[in-house]
Formats: structure tokens, C-alpha cells, sequence
């Protein structure tokens, strides 16, 4: 089953008309995904990772935005398809877990309400089917008394029942791609993990293929079977999950790990923050976006700007200078900072 | 023998914190209650607007016919329940035939209000773009005229029935209804949930009429009520400048313009009650109104439901 090519992202730029001119928020992103597979898409906020995730979606606003370059979902062309036309997959065939949960439930409709609407628009379910399907869903996503929270309203429910719920009403629909965008914002730690590991069961159970957003690479290190690193729009790096880990070349993805604590140093050990603001997206620095913050950045790197190439089968890069093998990079987070 | 005398009180207390558990836990946590003011003042309301519907069949005298064998601008009495005006006629009939006017232009301009301002209201707040801002300049423009006048003088040159009357009214309350309408749509278009609920691949209607409306059908209610609680104000004040509903045919307004001329006492007479029963009754309507508005407003908003 596995391994049939699901998604091809191709060039993939997205750039937002502002009153200061265009806003380039997305920079030719390249991305593969097969069944059964999970990408993990990694940055720090306002990288672009989740205007990415939009825009495959085809969710941004086609008035403000100009999309260029290709979402191919099994060879049907995405990107600026007329929304009839995506309609029919959304849900069937792509869902999205937003980042959430405390804004993403209608608070005015019961959650079965939420649950049986796509099952009854799209699959054609009756009311009783629909209503079966929804109590094995809420079941499924380990909600304790899924007849009782059918009839409750959101406000009814904690943050991390909702996003069982937001779960669940993805799921709906058994979808072959599941979009989840960073799905466990807001939510405290032990939650978290129950919730990631709910995602990678289910995604296991039903032969999904999964884009995981985040700006934790603790979250997407146990998780994902290929990362991509995103750094004001661009891709800086792309490996295997195992690979990136074990050798790391790009500075960022590297300052990025060392900005996450580890449950394995002592208390009170500082963090590694890293220095300076992300770039400002209507002036772009010249050369690699990554050089004014960059410890090892040489004068070449504030000139000319990286290209993204592959040094080894899967693992690519942007970076002149890419840290080197006998430069140990740090140690891999551990799998959960809390056991499930 | 002290440990006895310790330990009973505390198991009573203990089994009346179980009761108050217990019945709390029966009580469904998503009901809430109106109270009684509230049903009060529907009832106001309805019985208003059944008596203004069924004003033929009530055992009425003519309230346009002046009975000529009882006093003129008699009080209160057996005869005529709330007394008579200068020409003789009943005023509790004059009373219950003008509600018709207040109702019929109050709840009928409001509807046209909101199926005029509203429904485009909720597309262009949703959909934006140019014909939004067209429609929100326009609104904007229309308000700016002050009503009063454009509705006096539309209604000197087009006449004065009720329909016509209405129909003015309800337009001229259509912009200011568009922009609530707007302003909360807007407020919600952009929310996750409306997101979530496209990428699960609801159609615009479907997104409109089940995600956007029911979080804005409270305002639209209260701001509804209210709307036609100021459309029953501004009917009176055309009235009471003689621009409503020709005479004889009673309204709230026309009788009230009537009895002004009778609580100097100019005419020779005086008659208070004139003033008093239809100032009165549209006073009950429209606090009724304004009641009922503000209590749906809470009852719908299940974001308040306790936990």
C-alpha cells in the first residue's frame, strides 16, 4: 500500500499584496509525500510553514495572494483550482487540523452537529449513519461518554476534548492526506503528547499520509519519517528524520535544536536562544536569509544567497558552509519530554 | 461520649451537600431561564398584537362612529371603558384598532428592514471585495440623510397608506440594519471555525447559514426588537405630525396628537385620558420590546452556559 506518490508540491511561491509592497511569504518550496508517510514541516513563527500548509490547502484568500509554481494532489493540479473543484476533495480526500481548538469549534452548534455535517454532505449518510459514524469517531479519538459530549457545546469541553473533536471531524471523512497545523498550540504538555500520539495511531490504523507543521523539532523528531526546515519562506534544509538528526548541516536547524530544552540536562541550564529577529519578509536581506543571525556566517554568505542542494541521497541544504561531520551535532530531544 | 455528638451533625451536613450535588446534577446545565419579567412582557406584546389582528371580531363599538347618546370626553367608566374623545367615540376601541397601525408598521418595517439590509449584509460582509465596499459607502450615505425628513417628505408626495408607509420605513431602516448585520458577520467571517468549516468543504451558503447565522442570530433578534420598537417611535412622531395614516382611522400617534389639543383645555375642554391610554400603551410596547430583546440576547449566547 504504501510508498504510491500522493502530493508533489513543485516551486511552490505565495506572496501577499501589502500596502508596502509584496510580501514574499513562501519561496519556492519543493515537496514529495507518498501514503502512509509523515512529513514533518519545522520553523520558527513567521517562517512560512503555515501559509505553506494554506496554500496547499488552497485555503489563503485569492484577492490578496499570488500563488505560483504547483500543488499536484495523485497528478490533479491544486493550486488555484476553482474552490468547486477542491471542494470535492476536501475532506474526502485532504483534511486539515487547525492550530486551535479553542477557536476552531462553532460554539453555537452541538458538536455532533459538527461531526455528522461533512459525513452527511459528502457521503450522502443518513441521519442515524451519520450519527453511528460520529459516536465511533469521538470513541476512536478516546473522548470518555461520546454520547453525552454529542450533545454538548464546545464551551463544554477543555482544550485538548476539542481537539480530540477537531480530530474527529477531520477524520470524518477517512481522508488520505491529513494536514495537522500545529495541532497542539495551547495545549499543556502531557496533552500534547497524547494527542501526537493519537495522530500517529490513527495514522498508522488507516494508511494516511500526514504533513505535521510545528515549530517544536522535539514533536517531529519520534514522529515523522522526513523533516523539512523552513526559514522566511525558504527551505534551508530537508532530510530523513534519522539523517537530519544524526548530521544536521544547517546552522539554523542546529539553533533551532539547542533553543529546545532537554529533559536530560540539569535544571537551570540556559537555553541557546537565537540572536536577532526573523528577517523582515517585504525587504529580504541580500544573500542567505539566515546570514545576519547566523554564528558562522562568512562574508560570502551576506552576498550570495544558497541554493538548495542535495548532498547525499535525501539530504539537501542550503548553506555555503555547512556544519561539518567531525563537528558533533547535539544529541537528538528526547522521544516525549513527558511518557504518555 | 463526646466523639458521638461530634460526628452526627457532620454526617447531616455531609448528606446535605449530597442532596444539593445531586439536585444540581439533575438540573440540565444548558437550560437557562427567562424569568418572569420576560414572559411578562411577551405577553404584552402578544396580547397586543392579538388584539390589533383581531380588533373586527372583539365586542367593540365603532371606533371611528362617535356614540351620541354618552357624554363627550367622559373618564374611565362602564359605558366606555377607558371614556370617550371630543367626538364622542370609545377610546379603549380607538386604542385597540391604532395597535394595529403601530404593529403592522413596527414588526412589518423591521422584516423589510432586514430581508433589504441583512441578507446583503451577511454576502457582502462575507464575501468583500468591491460590491462590499460599494454597499457600505451607499449605507453610509443613506444614513447620513437624516431620516425623519426624507421619510416626511416621501411620504407627502407618495401619500399616506399604511403599506406605503411601512414599505418607506422598513427602506430607510435597511442601512442601519445592514451595517449590525455587517459588523458582526465580519466579526465571525474570519474566524477558524468558518476556516475549518470550509476546508471541510461546506458550500458559502451552507457556510452562511450554518456557521455565521446562528452565531449572529442573537444580535439580529435584539437588534430586530429594538429596530421595531423605534420604527413603532418614529410611526408615532409621523403620525403625530398628521403624516401617518389619514383620520379617522385611529393610530397611536394620530390620538395622541388629538388629545394634545385637550390637555390645555384650548377647545374649552379638557381630557387627559387621551394623552395618558395611548402614551400608555405604546410606552408597555415598546419597554416590552426592549425586554425581550435583552433577554434573548443572554438566552442565546451559549457561551455562557455554565459548566
Amino acid at each position: 500500500m504504501s510508498g504510491r506518490r500522493l502530493l508533489e508540491v513543485d516551486d511552490l511561491h505565495v506572496s501577499f499584496a501589502t500596502s508596502r509592497g509584496p510580501l514574499q511569504a513562501v519561496q519556492g518550496v519543493s515537496l514529495t509525500l507518498d501514503q502512509g508517510k509523515t512529513l514533518g514541516i519545522v520553523g520558527e513563527s513567521g517562517s512560512g510553514k503555515t501559509v505553506l500548509s494554506r496554500a496547499i490547502m488552497g485555503l489563503l484568500p485569492r484577492a490578496s495572494t499570488t500563488q505560483t509554481g504547483s500543488v499536484r494532489y495523485e497528478g490533479t493540479e491544486l493550486l488555484n483550482a476553482p474552490n468547486d473543484e477542491l471542494r470535492k476533495l476536501w475532506s474526502t480526500h485532504i483534511a486539515m487540523v487547525f492550530q486551535d481548538p479553542m477557536t476552531s469549534l462553532n460554539p453555537v452548534q452541538r458538536i455532533g452537529n459538527q461531526i455528522t455535517e461533512p459525513l452527511k454532505i459528502h457521503l450522502k449518510l443518513s441521519k442515524s449513519e451519520a450519527k453511528e459514524t460520529a459516536l465511533s469517531l469521538l470513541m476512536q479519538v478516546g473522548i470518555p461518554s461520546p454520547v453525552e459530549r454529542y450533545e454538548a457545546y464546545p464551551a463544554q469541553l477543555s482544550g485538548g476534548m476539542r481537539q480530540r473533536v477537531m480530530i474527529a471531524i477531520a477524520l470524518a471523512c477517512a481522508p488520505r492526506l491529513l494536514m495537522a497545523d500545529e495541532p497542539t498550540t495551547g495545549l499543556d504538555v502531557t496533552v500534547q503528547a497524547q494527542i501526537l500520539d493519537l495522530l500517529g495511531q490513527l495514522q498508522r490504523d488507516r494508511d494516511m499520509a500526514m504533513i505535521l507543521v510545528t515549530h517544536d523539532l522535539g514533536v517531529v523528531a519520534t514522529r515523522t519519517d522526513e523533516i523539512i526546515v523552513m526559514y522566511a519562506g525558504n527551505v534551508v534544509e530537508r532530510a530523513p528524520t534519522n539523517v537530519l538528526f544524526k548530521s544536521m548541516a544547517m546552522p539554523y536547524t542546529e539553533a533551532l535544536l539547542k533553543s529546545t530544552p532537554r529533559i536530560g540536562e540539569p535544571s537551570h541550564t540556559r537555553l541557546t536562544a537565537i540572536e536577532g529577529r526573523p528577517p523582515d519578509l517585504l525587504n529580504p536581506p541580500s544573500g542567505c536569509p539566515f546570514s545576519p543571525r547566523c554564528p558562522y556566517a562568512q562574508d560570502k554568505c551576506h552576498v550570495d544567497k544558497p541554493p538548495l542542494v542535495e548532498a547525499s541521497a535525501g539530504h539537501s541544504y542550503a548553506c555555503w558552509f555547512p556544519l561539518t561531520a567531525n563537528e558533533p551535532a547535539p544529541p537528538a530531544p528526547e522521544p516525549d519530554p513527558v511518557p504518555a | 461520649m463526646s466523639s458521638v455528638s461530634l460526628t452526627n451533625p457532620t454526617h447531616e451536613a455531609f448528606a446535605d451537600i449530597k442532596d444539593e450535588i445531586e439536585a444540581e446534577e439533575a438540573a440540565d446545565p444548558t437550560k437557562k431561564k427567562l424569568g418572569f419579567l420576560f414572559w411578562l412582557c411577551i405577553g404584552w406584546i402578544i396580547l397586543v398584537a392579538l388584539a390589533a389582528t383581531f380588533a373586527n371580531l372583539l365586542p367593540l363599538p365603532n371606533p371611528n362612529l362617535g356614540n351620541y347618546n354618552s357624554v363627550q370626553n367622559a373618564g374611565p367608566g362602564w359605558g366606555h371603558l377607558l371614556g370617550t374623545d371630543d367626538l364622542y367615540r370609545d377610546i379603549f376601541s380607538r386604542l385597540v384598532y391604532g395597535a394595529r397601525v403601530s404593529i403592522v408598521v413596527g414588526f412589518g418595517g423591521a422584516i423589510i428592514g432586514l430581508v433589504v439590509g441583512g441578507i446583503p449584509a451577511m454576502i457582502s460582509a462575507y464575501r468583500r471585495g468591491r460590491i462590499d465596499t460599494a454597499l457600505n459607502t451607499g449605507s453610509y450615505i443613506v444614513l447620513a440623510f437624516p431620516a425623519i425628513v426624507a421619510v416626511i417628505a416621501i411620504v407627502s408626495f407618495w401619500g399616506k397608506s399604511l403599506f406605503k408607509i411601512t414599505l418607506i420605513i422598513g427602506l430607510f431602516a435597511a442601512p442601519l440594519i445592514f451595517r449590525v448585520v455587517r459588523a458582526s458577520t465580519l466579526s465571525y467571517a474570519t474566524r477558524d471555525f468558518v476556516l475549518a468549516a470550509k476546508a471541510l468543504g461546506a458550500s458559502d451558503t451552507r457556510i452562511l447559514s450554518r456557521e455565521i447565522l446562528p452565531n449572529i442570530m442573537p444580535t439580529i433578534v435584539s437588534f430586530g426588537l429594538i429596530a421595531v420598537a423605534t420604527i413603532v417611535v418614529l410611526e408615532g412622531s409621523l403620525a403625530f405630525l398628521g403624516l401617518s395614516v389619514p383620520p379617522p382611522t385611529p393610530s397611536w400617534g394620530n390620538m395622541l396628537n388629538e388629545g394634545s389639543t385637550l390637555l390645555t383645555g384650548a377647545k374649552g375642554q379638557t381630557n387627559p385620558w387621551l394623552v395618558i391610554f395611548p402614551a400608555g400603551a405604546m410606552f408597555l410596547l415598546l419597554i416590552s420590546l426592549n425586554v425581550v430583546a435583552d433577554k434573548l440576547r443572554a438566552y442565546f449566547d451559549v457561551s455562557e452556559i455554565k459548566l
